[in-house]
């Protein structure tokens, strides 16, 4: 895999190279992350798949990622993968409800599914996509599965009736009330959540330690 | 292959019957369709004009729920995904947590968990070589190589306790070690596969029958298979050598040794080559795996990640809160998110993570590969007659747990 500075590199090259399009890039985890303005998107891909230093011909995904206290409250995640490179590359763009998002069908032809998957999950509307079906849900669905303030255990259920001899859908009935909880408690875990005391241990939390005794808890 | 329903009505052209254009509905319920597949096919005549791929008949919202569980019980979501090779799913995942946790399991386990990746390769490409044949019109290919699944399955079994539904690769190792014995008959039933694999491949590779069926099927140039998202055999058997085992390796490939193999002819019969040239290095990378494994433990020695032993709870009370809190609240995943993908048998499995510092996934996207060749069925099976078009689903390797998540 491709080290971190030419990862830099590479960012740094797609910034400049497209001037306004991209708002900033980050690297988390050794992994390039653009954001880009939702307008310029096909722009944006375009160069990546065109220019001779990038090369991101293959469209691995595209998807939404909800935040719903946000202004903009989407964020639609392109994930890309240049086999010449062999580098992967991830374009954000965040966009409101109702904002249009130009469609990438015309650039990659895998858009196509993926596209109708963010809309049929999130309602991300993409402009120009001549196809844009509800893909993975009931024919006949409403809603938007995927957004944060959609329940888990949606709105309808359906069963066969008997007397009417076909499948009906009813509002649903939850014969236990639906649990769900936060676990938020300042359990040390793996959180930045500092308990007193914890600065007196020098180890880290997290990673595998040679020694055959174990790191908390032994005798 | 119901109801068919007329567009026009027939006309008779200068003595010609012109045949009608009709549209027609295949699956979903359709031993070919490979699961829940419903087709709507354009015809002219028998040559197929439009194919519209209905999927998600086996939505069952894995993305929805792995948000409301913890990262523990997220796990064996990915086993119901693509039920064929249920492991390799898993193995995206728990390489994505731990990327997001900082941890690297213990030698032993990144060990095992390429043994168990390979024979889910196999596993998975018996199954679709040999349903494959049966799409095209031979019975005895399915009839042999089930056999031998079984018998693969029956590790799986040993390992985990479950023939299908492992939940065996945990974030920071594998759930336990494998049994003693296990290396040994493995080791057996592996020296046996070259053979069984040759009996598939004499029915198969020469006959002609199959060739007429799948020769010149379906094909997928380089640039379409690029441009359509290709990956695993598909990519490959359309002649581009890319294996994330060997371009971007994960776990312990880098010091295994085996190749890639590449088809010629972008064809559904270059992908069925390509399919059982995998097979023996997946049987060469196992042997290395089985003679390499070594001594240790199976889980990172930090109780934060993994259970701590049963003997140990017994006689240590801190042992017996950390098992309390991991089985209850699970651990908490730094906040960040990552793309981790594996090179499961159908192509490129990949786990789009986004952690917000809960003991939740805020977000996890699942790249499933047949989701984007399921796509291009449309593409690659225009012109082509309606029999064909079973060739190129089975050529595929579709399977709708992973496609419809």
């Amino acid at each position: 895999m491709s080290t971190n500075e030419s990862l830099i590199d590479v960012a740094e090259h797609v910034a400049e190279s497209l001037g306004g399009a991209i708002v900033s890039h980050e690297i988390i985890k050794d992994e390039v992350i653009l954001t880009a303005q939702a307008s310029e998107i096909s722009r944006v891909l375009q160069f990546l798949r065109d220019d001779i230093e990038c090369q991101f011909k293959m469209l691995i995904s595209i998807c939404g990622v909800d935040y719903p206290e946000r202004e903009k409250r989407f964020d639609v995640v392109y994930n890309l993968l240049s086999l010449t490179q062999n580098n992967r590359m991830r374009v954000k763009l965040h966009v409101t409800e109702d904002e249009l998002v130009p469609t990438a069908t015309k650039i990659f032809s895998t858009a196509g599914w993926f596209e109708r998957e963010a809309w049929d999950m999130y309602g991300i509307y993409f402009d120009g996509h001549t196809d844009l079906r509800r893909i993975l849900t009931d024919y006949g669905f409403e809603g938007h599965p995927l957004r944060k303030d959609f329940p888990l255990t949606g709105h309808v259920e359906l069963r066969y009736d008997e007397e009417q001899r076909r499948v009906v859908y009813e509002p649903v009935h939850l014969t236990q009330d639906f649990r769900t909880f936060d676990y938020l408690s300042p359990w040390e875990g793996m959180t930045d959540i500092q308990l007193p005391g914890d600065e007196k241990s020098g180890t880290s939390l997290h990673g595998w330690k040679e020694s055959d005794k174990s790191v908390k808890g032994a005798k | 292959m119901a109801n068919t329903l007329p567009k026009e009505e027939n006309i008779e052209v200068a003595g010609q019957t012109q045949i009608k254009p009709m549209t027609m509905n295949f699956g979903p319920q359709h031993p070919a369709a490979h699961g829940v597949l419903r087709l709507v096919l354009e015809m002219e005549g028998e040559i197929v004009e439009r194919s519209d791929p209905h999927i998600g008949l086996l939505h069952r919202g894995t993305e929805k729920l792995i948000e409301y569980k913890t990262y523990t019980q997220a796990t064996p979501y990915f086993d119901r995904l693509d039920y064929v090779a249920p492991m390799n799913q898993e193995h995206a995942f728990a390489l994505g947590v731990e990327k997001l946790l900082g941890i690297t399991p213990p030698p032993r386990a990144q060990y095992i968990r390429v043994l168990f990746s390979e024979l889910g390769r196999i596993l998975n490409h018996i199954l679709n070589i040999t349903t494959f044949a049966l799409d095209v019109g031979a019975i005895t290919p399915a009839l042999w190589g089930f056999e031998e699944r079984e018998k693969g399955m029956e590790f799986y079994e040993r390992a985990s306790g479950a023939r299908l539904h492992a939940n065996y690769f945990r974030p920071g190792g594998v759930a336990r070690d494998i049994p003693v014995g296990m290396a040994e008959d493995m080791m057996e039933w592996i020296e046996n596969l070259p053979k069984a694999i040759g009996d598939l491949e004499t029915l198969l590779s020469d006959n002609r029958i199959f060739k007429q069926r799948t020769v010149d099927i379906g094909v997928a140039t380089k640039e379409e298979a690029l441009d359509w998202g290709f990956t695993g055999p598909m990519l490959r058997g359309s002649g581009i050598a890319w294996d994330l085992r060997k371009s971007q390796p994960y776990e312990v490939y880098e010091e295994l040794n085996f190749d890639i193999p590449v088809g010629k002819t972008g064809d559904c019969y270059a992908r069925y080559l390509v399919r059982v040239a995998e097979m023996y290095e997946s049987i060469k990378i196992m042997k290395q795996c089985l003679n390499k494994l070594p001594e240790g433990p199976v889980k990172v020695n930090d109780y934060k990640v993994s259970p701590p032993p049963r003997a140990e709870m017994k006689d240590s009370m801190e042992a017996l809160i950390h098992h309390f809190k991991l089985y209850t609240e699970g651990f908490h995943v730094p906040a960040g998110e990552t793309y981790t993908a594996v090179e499961a048998p159908k192509g490129e499995f990949g786990v789009y993570l986004v952690s917000d510092g809960t003991n939740k996934p805020y977000r996890c996207h699942i790249r499933a590969p047949g989701f984007a060749h399921l796509q291009a069925l449309d593409y690659i099976s225009k012109g082509h007659m309606l029999a064909d078009v079973v060739s190129n689903i089975g050529s595929m390797d579709v399977v709708f747990g992973e496609i419809d998540r």
